[in-house]
């Protein structure tokens, strides 16, 4: 059931985007001092790393009410820590997977490098990833932000399936 | 709850509170979020103002606060600054988080509704945050006081003599075979026209003698590892052919040498060298270089000559590539420009029209120690030029090529024109967009210039040629210029024309950064901490930047800057110890099942595995804090203090208002 009551105005998707400490928060950083423009629809967490990101936490943004999840990071090569953000593209590809899998459209999440200088970048890909994800419309999953609740529906129909 | 948490707002003059209803969200904070354990929220004109910082120290006293949010600027501001405000009111430094509705909302957003909203959440997320968070005492580990200077132009050389003189070793890394840089080549300089070599060689020779300075030139650093106060980095030193402990620099080698190569680097192209060279006789070191690719004895096997001269047999044809490993606390990167390459520019007929010349070919002619004595010449190396245009903003201040401007060139231009007027008595013919004299002394030269009858017409060139339309243009270059002041297209015919040419980051400035884990800006200058108020540091703790690598400069404020990167070692060398951020990765022994997944995840090496208790360690000193095996480990053994699970897994509960949901029927979200 959907949550827009005011349909007039256009559904605002609500995105969390992961940043890690060194290239891409300060982007976003850059992107502020230069007052460039992007949409309101995305709140920021800052990670040490973009290899920082457990798969729970989207798994968590997505239980929680968010629509979708950008993931961001320095680029390849440019990792503070050498070569963690590898790591977060393997996560990545393998979560995006899973989602899909769950029945998520894969436009829901994005993965981002942006470099410290790229905060013209960072904006362009924001803007464009809150229109992907307004396009898709609202997740709406019926869970109050529990990660183990998410997993836990569809064993309940399978019961309730079993059962009728 | 137990927490006592305060929330304070800031309006940052009308920075935030123009776009964010500041007051709203402070009482939102207060009334909203008073059941998460918000006892006090406020909103302040200033927060990191004195006064501002006062208010949240008196609330921690009276209060009794155990936890402070501030959402003002970005946390790479002012973090440190009301980190130190709770210190000083007795709370740990650690409970308090900074969150940015600057950066990330009022200075990107525009709708005020949808910022305010925004406000919100982001406080909601640093509310649910900072409950988790665990007062942490910083990591202190010694300085080693030996410092790496990489680079040895002006900027490299006053960092590497301040620290020298302050008693702190010094090991300075050249990649050309003498230390100088370019101010080594230049002729004069504006606008007091002193003689360059003159003023830089006594420093130089210091730097050679200085029993605190390592001097390594004909070397590279090829890798760094380690942290602020710690580093260990790996020079390769290329092989001279010539054994430095035996060479007394004399000399014959050189002379003996019957090989001569054009010399593209110290002498721009303008000059021969021989195939083994002392770059120019003031060089620092005073030992001769073989260029292998050149010397008849790697070609083809037979000459050495030098060999056969050398008076005390320092010539070593089996020399090889060495590595060698220094460590070092701090690190100062000094590698400066290069420049642009107006061949790029083909309408200027660089390169296919014989007298137009770059800059720093003008400043080789036009020097005393030069190619042609200093005698002002065409490309014949005879004749006299009896005209002179010089072309201003080759390669800056164009789109196509770099946007900036750069800074010197105005100045060095009017050097050039003072130098011909001088030397020649040539007609000298500036094209300039606009000429920027902002420095000390500087517009004074430019009413001098005026005064000597240089003409000067604003316009950018449009084009160089030869071919002529008069017969007054007859074998003469003609300058093709749009006169802007009187609207009027001009064709001038000169005999030489100056190009000059932008300054650029060195070709492999990105990868230097990435070896030093510092960040280029997209035209490929260092990024300092701060522009304004740190534009010394960089954003990795215990590396700086000084001189002309951080963007176009000239040399007094490469001076500046090379001696205050030197002042800001010397005061961390004074601390004798230097703190870390705790942010660090820590194994529970009693969950980890010893599957080694984490080992190889780790790029510092940092984890080891006790096979007898089989169990992995992290070792805290070499932890950089990156995270990425906390969020590898199946069995959820690994934490991070900083930036835990249940702090992240919270952050996201609060920036959704689940927190408020839970207790509110009322959805609190905007739409």
């Amino acid at each position: 059931m959907s949550e827009q009551t005011d349909t007039n105005r256009p559904f605002e998707p609500v995105i969390i985007g992961f940043t890690c400490n060194w290239c891409s928060y300060r982007a976003a950083d850059m992107a502020g001092t230069a007052r460039m423009k992007y949409g309101p629809n995305i709140r920021l967490i800052r990670l040490m790393c973009s290899g920082r990101l457990d798969p729970t936490f989207v798994l968590k943004a997505f239980a929680g009410g968010a629509d979708g999840v950008m993931i961001t990071g320095c680029h390849p090569g440019d990792c503070h820590y050498v070569e963690q953000n590898y790591k977060a593209l393997r996560r990545y590809i393998l979560l995006r997977k899973t989602l899909v899998q769950m029945g998520f459209e894969p436009g829901r999440i994005k993965l981002l490098w942006a470099s410290a200088a790229e905060g013209a970048i960072f904006v362009e890909e924001v803007n464009k990833f809150i229109e992907q994800v307004r396009a898709l419309g609202p997740l709406n999953w019926p869970t109050s932000g529990n990660v183990e609740e998410m997993f836990a529906i569809p064993e309940q129909m399978m019961i309730q399936e079993a059962t009728s | 709850m137990v927490e006592k948490i305060g929330v304070y707002v800031c309006h940052c003059g009308t920075n935030i509170a123009g776009i964010v209803d500041v007051e709203g969200v402070a009482r939102w904070a207060a009334e909203k979020l008073k059941p998460r354990g918000v006892v006090v929220a406020r909103d302040y004109k200033f927060m990191c103002s004195s006064l501002g910082q006062e208010l949240i120290e008196k609330d921690i006293k009276e209060l009794g606060l155990t936890r402070v949010v501030v959402a003002a600027c970005s946390p790479h501001l002012h973090e440190k600054t009301f980190r130190n405000a709770c210190k000083n009111a007795g709370l740990n430094p650690y409970l308090c988080e900074l969150v940015s509705i600057r950066e990330q909302v009022s200075w990107v957003h525009t709708d005020k509704t949808a910022a305010t909203e925004k406000a919100k959440a982001i406080i909601s997320g640093g509310v649910e945050r900072i409950i988790w968070h665990e007062p942490l005492e910083p990591l202190r580990v010694p300085i080693n006081p030996a410092t790496l200077v990489v680079g040895g132009g002006i900027a490299g050389l006053q960092a590497a003599l301040e620290i020298a003189d302050a008693g702190s070793h010094v090991y300075m890394v050249e990649r050309q075979p003498s230390i100088g840089g370019h101010m080594a080549q230049f002729d004069k300089t504006f606008p007091t026209l002193d003689c360059s070599a003159c003023i830089l060689t006594p420093k130089m020779v210091d730097v050679g003698n200085h029993p605190n300075i390592t001097l390594m030139t004909w070397a590279e650093v090829t890798g760094v590892d380690g942290y602020v106060g710690n580093f260990q980095v790996t020079i390769k030193q290329k092989p001279r052919y010539v054994n430095t402990e035996l060479c007394t620099g004399c000399g014959i080698c050189q002379e003996k040498c019957p090989k001569k190569v054009i010399d593209d680097v110290f002498e721009a192209g303008l000059g021969k060298r021989k195939a083994m060279y002392i770059p120019f006789p003031q060089a620092v070191p005073k030992f001769p270089v073989l260029d292998k690719e050149n010397c008849t004895y790697f070609i083809k096997g037979t000459c050495k000559a030098c060999e056969k001269f050398c008076p005390t047999g320092a010539i070593d044809y089996t020399q090889q590539e060495e590595f060698i490993k220094v460590d070092v606390g701090q690190i100062i990167l000094a590698t400066g420009y290069q420049l642009f390459d107006p061949h790029r520019m083909p309408q200027y007929g660089y390169g296919r029209l014989p007298n137009v010349f770059t800059s720093l070919e003008f400043e080789r002619l036009s020097n005393a120690a030069g190619p042609t004595g200093g005698k002002i010449v065409l490309r014949d190396g005879v004749t006299e030029p009896r005209s002179v245009a010089i072309v201003h903003c080759v390669g800056s201040r164009d789109k196509n090529y770099n946007a900036y401007c750069s800074s010197i060139c105005c100045m060095q231009s009017l050097k050039f024109a003072h130098l011909v007027h001088e030397k020649t008595g040539a007609e000298v013919y500036e094209c300039y967009i606009d000429i920027r004299t902002p420095a000390k002394g500087y517009d004074e030269f430019y009413q001098r210039l005026l005064e000597e009858g240089t003409h000067f017409i604003r316009g950018k060139v449009a084009e160089v040629t030869n071919a002529p339309r008069t017969p007054e243009e007859e074998g003469k270059l003609i300058v093709q210029v749009e006169d802007t002041l009187i609207g009027k297209q001009q064709r001038i015919p000169v005999d030489t024309v100056i190009l000059s040419a932008a300054l650029e980051p060195r070709q492999d400035a990105k990868e230097v950064a990435r070896l030093f884990g510092i960040s280029c800006s997209a035209d490929g200058w260092y990024i300092e901490r701060h522009p304004k108020l740190d534009p010394i540091a960089t954003m990795t703790d215990g590396v700086y930047i000084a001189g002309a690598v951080q963007g176009p400069k000239d040399i007094p404020t490469s001076v500046a800057q090379g001696a205050a990167a030197a002042a800001r070692v010397e005061g961390k060398i004074q601390q004798k110890e230097v703190a870390i951020e705790p942010i660090r990765a820590s194994i529970n022994p009693d969950q980890c099942s010893g599957c080694r997944i984490c080992n190889d995840l780790c790029p510092f090496n940092a984890i080891l595995f006790h096979e007898d208790k089989m169990v992995s360690e992290i070792n805290p000193a070499l932890c950089q804090g990156c995270g990425t095996c906390v969020a590898a480990c199946p069995a959820g053994a690994i934490s991070g203090t900083g930036f835990s699970n249940e702090q992240i897994l919270a952050q996201i509960d609060g920036l959704l208002f689940l927190n408020v949901k839970k207790l509110d029927t009322v959805p609190a979200e905007g739409d």
